[in-house]
């Protein structure tokens, strides 16, 4: 007997799957500007696209043909970049979670980057550039779904773009891989080894991803391929950092006290913006504006330190961490102690990069938590 | 201004009298707080506590500017000035980006100045010849405990015009320690790493460094004044950021412990470089002997070659500034009355 369903019923997993259809484009999107924002800042070796003619009712044409795939789209920072991003290109998203407040022009697709179903998008689309930031930091989540989904799940997506020959990778890894450790120079510059996972195992999967896509640099010379290494994003991000300044009285490791660096979160997709210009490639470590003592970090934070020694702090932590009222594992305590700071001097000259975000500015984005656009 | 009743110098510059009758009372400043703004004990702890700095660091605050207070009338020399008148590369937001405190300092600085001027009484000359802009300051080590080093930086802040702010490349494993590590960056000591060495003095500063290492500092006391080998580290560097170095000869040094052995077992025991035997220890002398320091600086050497140079090339320059310090150090030794005077 055919099963008699109204189409609108139809088997829900399907539909979650399914392209939505090219919607009009919104009065809000504004005319082409380039990848930059502003025309003027365009760098001398890009060609700048020739301006659409001023007829109503046409879509601004994109400033480079293709689309921009960004995976992990609907956390903070992922929403923040399609929002900027789709302005100028065309923007596809890609994430397990729901996009709901998302403007009408972004395609979103619903699916687990470890599904074929990745393989459809890049065969239906024309992908430009792939922005990876769907990685998984959630320490809770068992080492298997960690390497599936951080590992396994990012080749699989750079078997995709070797096959469909996408010419533009940007990865997000962190200054994190490089790990705190106390013989650490004040500076760390990209050469630097990336000693994350020494003292921490649970930073091992983000230290092999940052080596795939070094790896997939070299293999790939058609593919440029950008890796982004920030010190920590603060804002209004649900990060480990974040999380830590958000607190009224966060555990400072007594007789401890190294300097810090923090960058906002739109520097970050702003720094994302300018590794998608053609031409860039190559890793860069970047830095917020200025670095400063912990303690003065968390004061203008608004938090007051608690200062626990070292032993006892290891100890709390640990069985905090066991009884799950914490979600700081015990072995991040040496970034409490040793420095791991970056210097983004390479970013600077080659990316054109500069923070635009004040550490106050920040800072007060950290505990308003609220999202809103500017 | 001074309070005229107590003869302190006040922090602030305001004040609600008219006049300066008694400037720590009654100025609504939190600076001054610290210097006792009553005569009964502990009277400000409340007024501390509701403006949110904890007792113990505004305790520990007072005694510093007491220390600061003493050491500028002994020594005669303005102390804040002095931290005032160094050049440091403050970042974006205000801070050295290598922890540089001047708060911190400044009491280090008097704690400094006092060994200085009236402990070991060191006589300087040649300070002059230190040329202005990066350069690479090497001396021989001695005594133990690195004093030579506090008196190469007290005579940079003190005498030399304008003053210096020297930076010594500290062990790294400093950075371990507690409380250590936090004051270490705080006085402006840099983790001894070659990028860190090239990043400073990319940045026109003035580094401390004693090429001999542990080896030099734990000498026994018949082996005083005699160089041990050199690194070949630093003369690399000087080559790569084209530093000038100027070498410096410490007298003095070897005489405040005198060490008859070193315990070499105990000392693999508690992973130190060297166990020093120090009869004075035994006698319940923690404090060095007051010696006479003398330091004399010599005429900077300005290398060229290529840094990366096979080590031979390499250690013809070092062997030319390790001779000019160890004839220093004999011309030295010779010209000295006694260890004492």
């Amino acid at each position: 007997m055919p099963n008699i369903q109204t189409p609108r019923r139809h088997k829900p997993s399907a539909r979650r799957g399914r392209e939505p259809v090219q919607q009009r484009p919104s009065a809000r999107a504004p005319v082409a500007r380039g990848v930059f924002g502003h025309a003027n800042e365009l760098p001398p070796q890009v060609e700048q696209a020739p301006q659409p003619e001023p007829t109503t009712g046409t879509r601004p044409k994109p400033a480079l043909e293709g689309s921009v795939l960004v995976t992990g789209v609907c956390g903070r920072l992922g929403k923040l970049l399609a929002r900027e991003l789709h302005r100028t290109d065309q923007v596809v998203g890609v994430d397990r979670r729901p996009f709901a407040d998302r403007p009408k022009d972004i395609v979103h697709h619903q699916v687990d980057m470890r599904r074929k179903k990745m393989k459809d998008i890049f065969r239906a689309r024309n992908i430009r550039a792939v922005v990876h930031l769907g990685i998984l930091h959630d320490r809770r989540r068992s080492d298997r779904d960690r390497h599936t989904w951080n590992i396994v799940a990012f080749q699989k997506l750079l078997d995709y773009m070797s096959q469909y020959e996408v010419p533009k990778l940007v990865v997000l890894s962190g200054a994190n891989v490089y790990g705190p450790q106390a013989n650490n120079p004040q500076f760390l510059s990209e050469d630097a080894p990336l000693l994350g996972a020494q003292h921490f195992g649970g930073m091992r999967d983000l230290v092999e991803l940052d080596m795939l896509a070094q790896g997939f640099f070299w293999k790939h010379p058609d593919t440029e391929t950008v890796v982004l290494r920030p010190c920590h994003i603060v804002g209004r991000v649900h990060n480990a950092a974040s999380n830590y300044l958000r607190l009224d009285r966060p555990v400072m490791v007594m007789g401890f006290d190294p300097m810090m660096q923090v960058v906002h979160e739109k520097d970050v997709v702003r720094a994302i913006q300018l590794a998608l210009r053609p031409g860039v490639r190559g890793i860069f470590n970047i830095r917020g504006p200025g670095e400063m003592p912990l303690s003065h970090l968390i004061r203008q934070a608004g938090g007051r330190p608690r200062l626990v020694p070292s032993p006892l702090a290891k100890v709390a932590l640990d069985q905090l961490w066991k009884l799950r009222l914490s979600s700081f594992p015990a072995q991040e305590l040496d970034h409490l102690r040793y420095v791991c700071m970056v210097d983004d001097s390479r970013a600077r000259t080659e990316l054109g990069y500069e923070p635009a975000h004040s550490i106050d500015r920040a800072l007060k984005d950290v505990r308003r938590l609220r999202y809103q656009m500017e | 201004m001074t309070c005229l009743v107590r003869r302190v110098k006040s922090r602030c510059d305001e004040s609600l009298a008219p006049f300066p009758i008694d400037a720590c009372r009654i100025c609504p400043h939190d600076g001054c707080m610290g210097q006792g703004g009553s005569i009964v004990p502990f009277a400000g702890w409340r007024r501390m506590r509701l403006m949110g700095e904890s007792p113990i660091r505004q305790v520990l605050r007072s005694v510093g500017d007491r220390v600061v207070r003493i050491a500028e009338e002994v020594v005669g020399q303005d102390i804040d000035a002095r931290i005032a008148g160094i050049k440091t590369h403050l970042n974006e937001v205000g801070h050295d980006p290598f922890g540089f405190d001047p708060e911190t300092s400044r009491y280090a600085l008097a704690m400094a100045a006092l060994l200085h001027r009236r402990y070991f009484r060191t006589q300087v000359s040649g300070i002059n010849r230190v040329p202005q802009g990066r350069v690479l300051i090497v001396a021989n080590h001695s005594g133990q405990l690195p004093l030579d080093a506090v008196m190469i930086g007290s005579a940079m802040m003190l005498d030399a015009d304008p003053p210096r702010f020297p930076r010594s490349m500290v062990e790294t494993w400093t950075a371990e320690l507690p409380f250590i590590s936090t004051l270490y960056p705080r006085l402006g000591q840099v983790v001894g790493s070659p990028e860190n060495a090239r990043r400073l003095l990319r940045q026109e500063e003035s580094l401390i460094v004693f090429p001999e290492g542990a080896r030099g500092i734990s000498k026994t006391y018949d082996q005083r004044y005699q160089l041990t080998d050199f690194g070949l580290g630093f003369v690399r560097l000087a080559l790569e950021t084209g530093t000038p170095i100027v070498p410096v000869a410490v007298i003095g040094g070897e005489e405040q412990y005198p060490s008859i052995a070193d315990f070499k077992p105990l000392a693999r025991l508690l992973k130190m470089p060297s166990f020093p035997v120090m009869p004075q220890m035994l006698f319940g002398m923690i404090a060095p002997l007051p010696t006479k320091y003398r330091l004399y600086f010599g005429e900077p050497f300005r290398f060229s070659g290529d840094p990366d140079d096979d080590d031979s090339a390499i250690e013809e320059k070092v062997w030319l500034v390790k001779s000019t310090i160890q004839s220093m150090v004999n011309r030295g030794l010779r010209e000295r009355k006694g260890v004492f005077v």
